[in-house]
This record gives C-alpha cells, sequence and structure tokens, in this order.
C-alpha cells in the first residue's frame, strides 16, 4: 500500500516539475542561491492566437453576401453515429456546427433542433460535456422562433466546447474541429454561388475573402502538426492553399478614418479578384476535401 | 525540487494512505480552477462588453501575468462592423491593446483612449489584423511578484449599418 502511495504522489508532482521555469533548472545546477528578479526583467513566453471565423460568424457572412438556403448541401445527420475515430469525429463536430449555425440564420426551426441534438451526441461522444447539455437543447427549443437569442446560445455552446479543448490541453482536436468548420463555410459558399439562385458577386467576395483565414488555419495546423492526423489535415489542405495561392491578392496599406456618426473604419485599396477558372478548380477541390471529411 | 519531494514522501510514509490520498486528489483537483476561471470569467463578465454585437463564439482568454503580452491575428470581413472586447481581471492593472496590420503599422491603441476596452469597427474590405494586448507592469503582489489574472479578447460582429 504503502509503495502504491508512493507511485500516486509521484505522479502527481510530475505536471508540476515538467512545467517549472527554465531559469529554475539553471539555478539548482549551478546551486547558487534562488534570489527573485524583478519581474520587469523576465522574458515571457507571447501567446499568440488565431482567430478563425466561428460557424455563428461563417453563417452570417454567407446570409450578408446573398447566400439562399439549400438543404440538399447540409451533412446528413442520420451519418453521425458512424464517425468512430477522434478525427472524424472532430472534423464532422466542425461541420455539424457551422451546419447548425446556417440552418439557425435561415429560420429553420426544426433542422437546428435537429443538427442541435446530433452536435450534442457528438460533442458527447468526444467528451466534450456542458457545451451542448440538456438544458442548452431545452433553451434552443423554447427560443426557437428568436433568432438572435438561438444565435446566442450557438455561439455560447461553441465558447464552451473551444474552452473546454483549449483548457484540456486538446488543442489538436480543437484544431480539427476548426478545419471541419472552415471546409464545410467554404462549401456551402462554392456550392451557393453555383446555383444562380444568388447574389453572386456577394459571394465571390466571401470565397475570395477566405484566403486570409485560410493562412490563419495553416498555421494551427502547422501548430499542431505533431499530431499525426493533424498532420494528414495539413496535407490535404495545402490543396485548397495552392489555389488561393494562384489569386490576385495584392495587399495595399490600411489606413483609419473617420466614418458616419464617427465610427471608425480601416480602409484599404486592396483588390482581391478570383477568375472563373481558380473558382471553379477551388469549388472541385473544396468538394473533394469536404466529401473525404464526411465519408466512414 | 527532487530533495523536497523525497522529503514529502517520506514524511507521508509514516501516515495513513488515506491521508496521503487526500492530499493527493487535493494537490491535483486545486489546478483544474486556475484555467476554469477564465471561461467563466470570459462567459459571464467579458462577453457582457459586447453589447447588442452578436459575439462571434470564439474563446481567447489565458491568464497573464504584469509585463506579459499575447497577440491575437483575425481576418475582419468587408462590410461587417465589429466590436473588440478585451478584458482583464480587477486585480491587473488596465489592459492596454494595439491594433495593427500584418507589417505591424498601428491603427489604433486604447492608450489614446483611457484604456478603453472595447472599441468599434468597421471594416471596408476583407483585411487581416494584429491585435497585441498587454498587462503593463503594475505594483506587482504582496508577495512582491507580478500579479496574474485572465484576459479575454472578444468579438462580435453585425451587419454594417
Amino acid at each position: 500500500m504503502r509503495k502504491l502511495a508512493a507511485v500516486l504522489l509521484i505522479f502527481a508532482f510530475i505536471p508540476f516539475y515538467s512545467c517549472r521555469d527554465s531559469k529554475e533548472d539553471e539555478q539548482e545546477e549551478t546551486g547558487e542561491e534562488f534570489i527573485y528578479e524583478p519581474y520587469e526583467e523576465i522574458e515571457y513566453v507571447k501567446r499568440i492566437f488565431y482567430a478563425l471565423p466561428s460557424p455563428v460568424e461563417t453563417a452570417f457572412l454567407l446570409k450578408s453576401s446573398g447566400a439562399v438556403y439549400d438543404e440538399e448541401l447540409l451533412s446528413k445527420t442520420e451519418n453521425s453515429g458512424n464517425y468512430l475515430t477522434t478525427k472524424s469525429k472532430a472534423l464532422n463536430l466542425g461541420i455539424y456546427i457551422t451546419d447548425l449555425s446556417y440552418v439557425s440564420f435561415f429560420d429553420q426551426t426544426q433542422e437546428s433542433i435537429r443538427y442541435m441534438a446530433t452536435v450534442r451526441e457528438l460533442a458527447e461522444s468526444m467528451g466534450v460535456m456542458d457545451a451542448f447539455d440538456n438544458r442548452t437543447v431545452e433553451r434552443l427549443e423554447a427560443n426557437l422562433n428568436n433568432r438572435d437569442v438561438v444565435m446566442d446560445i450557438i455561439s455560447e455552446s461553441y465558447m464552451r466546447s473551444s474552452a473546454f479543448l483549449s483548457e484540456n490541453r486538446r488543442d489538436a482536436i480543437a484544431a480539427m474541429v476548426f478545419t471541419g468548420g472552415w471546409v464545410e463555410g467554404l462549401y456551402l459558399a462554392l456550392n451557393l454561388a453555383d446555383t444562380g439562385k444568388n447574389g453572386g458577386n456577394g459571394l465571390v467576395e466571401h470565397i475570395a475573402g477566405q484566403k486570409l483565414s485560410l493562412d490563419l488555419l495553416m498555421r494551427i495546423l502547422e501548430e499542431n502538426s505533431h499530431n499525426s492526423d493533424v498532420a494528414e489535415l495539413l496535407e490535404e489542405m495545402e490543396k485548397i492553399y495552392e489555389v488561393y495561392g494562384q489569386m490576385d491578392a495584392a495587399s495595399t496599406d490600411l489606413r483609419l478614418e473617420t466614418g458616419e456618426d464617427d465610427k471608425a473604419v480601416i480602409v484599404s485599396d486592396r483588390e482581391v479578384s478570383m477568375t472563373q477558372s481558380q473558382l471553379r478548380e477551388l469549388k472541385r477541390r473544396i468538394n473533394g476535401v469536404r466529401s473525404s471529411f464526411v465519408s466512414y | 525540487m527532487f530533495a523536497a519531494v523525497l522529503s514529502l514522501i517520506k514524511l507521508l510514509f509514516m501516515r495513513p494512505i488515506t491521508t496521503v490520498l487526500f492530499f493527493i486528489i487535493t494537490l491535483a483537483v486545486s489546478t483544474g480552477p486556475v484555467n476554469a476561471q477564465c471561461k467563466v470569467f470570459a462567459e459571464r463578465i467579458c462577453k457582457v462588453e459586447l453589447g447588442s454585437y452578436v459575439h462571434d463564439g470564439n474563446y481567447h482568454a489565458a491568464i497573464l501575468s504584469e509585463g506579459q503580452e499575447a497577440e491575437l491575428y483575425k481576418t475582419f470581413h468587408g462590410g461587417q462592423d465589429y466590436r473588440l472586447a478585451i478584458c482583464g481581471d480587477d486585480n491587473l492593472p488596465d489592459i492596454e491593446f494595439r491594433v495593427m496590420d500584418t507589417d505591424r503599422n498601428l491603427l489604433y491603441t486604447n492608450r489614446d483612449d483611457d484604456y478603453n476596452i472595447t472599441w468599434d469597427i468597421s471594416v471596408e474590405s476583407t483585411e487581416q489584423l494584429l491585435i497585441s494586448v498587454k498587462v503593463p507592469a503594475g505594483e506587482g503582489n504582496s508577495q512582491g511578484g507580478p500579479e496574474s489574472g485572465c484576459v479575454a479578447i472578444m468579438f462580435g460582429f453585425r451587419e454594417e449599418e
């Protein structure tokens, strides 16, 4: 019993030991007395965040770019139980959350309930508890006719799941959820832009603008590429990156101007353009990548 | 460090197993809330600052100490209105933030705005911006070390008015 206690105690200390400051290591090696340095002189590692458009923002951008609702494009909820690996669960969780946001922005109340139930099931199977719990589903059902509240519930749940993954150091899984969500957003935009029912120009502009978000997504994937699933994903996303790399997107100086009502406006002369053939190629590749994500 | 752990093991060997297990469980559990508190801080305190803007749902929060900085890259989409809210725990000094282009040319700093914790912007065309957040060096805590606390960076959006 005492041996067991000793082993448990040593394990309890491992996290503290591995996380300690490197300066402390040096001091122990040289045997010098530890002297507290003024904290202004301590060099910290700067924390870097990359903010991708969330599923809620993606759905909002689709709608404000002139997209219409097309149920045929959504990922089928009945497939959710077929995703068994961590990678396929994470990718499809991102896909379903984007679909949930999309159906909710277009006031598809029954679909919202269905997608919320699917997201909840998948999140639970990944151990992401509390983010999409019973209370969340009940709140959603009680407010189905109030789009603002519905969007708030989805954004809150998404934040909780991201926070859970981040705080439990499951960054690689979070990266895969982000990728699934981002790919679904672009898949919807590209396929909706093609139907002729939309204000095509708005959607094309939106699609072109995703180049900048893809830059951030690639950085997130690179940072997590020690994980073999993420490394595979990175290779797959290179196919999309390649098409965007051919786009003409000269950057220009940004300036801050004051608009109406003293509103701050960031202005630039940037012109991003995509040719029809680039759009076609991007659609072909994104459809291929998305198809590989939803297959089981 | 190892010597201290070994002395502790020696000391605990003299105690009943229940005491040892209680100690271990307390130690393990006590590390949890340090991280979880930032989620609660972001959700309950900082999100309110977004007002009528729709929160995008992204989570960017961390425990920072006085003198520490963090950076965030985000794509802002043309034709949208955004609100940035950057909040710090009460025990931290006023948080300073700067908004720059990706070449680090300064567009805005809240230092010129009485350290306001929110900033509303509209973006004409889709652009990537860099937001640099700094907890200035303050008076420190009672032990003479830097104060630490949660800092959350949140974004809200709405269609351009």
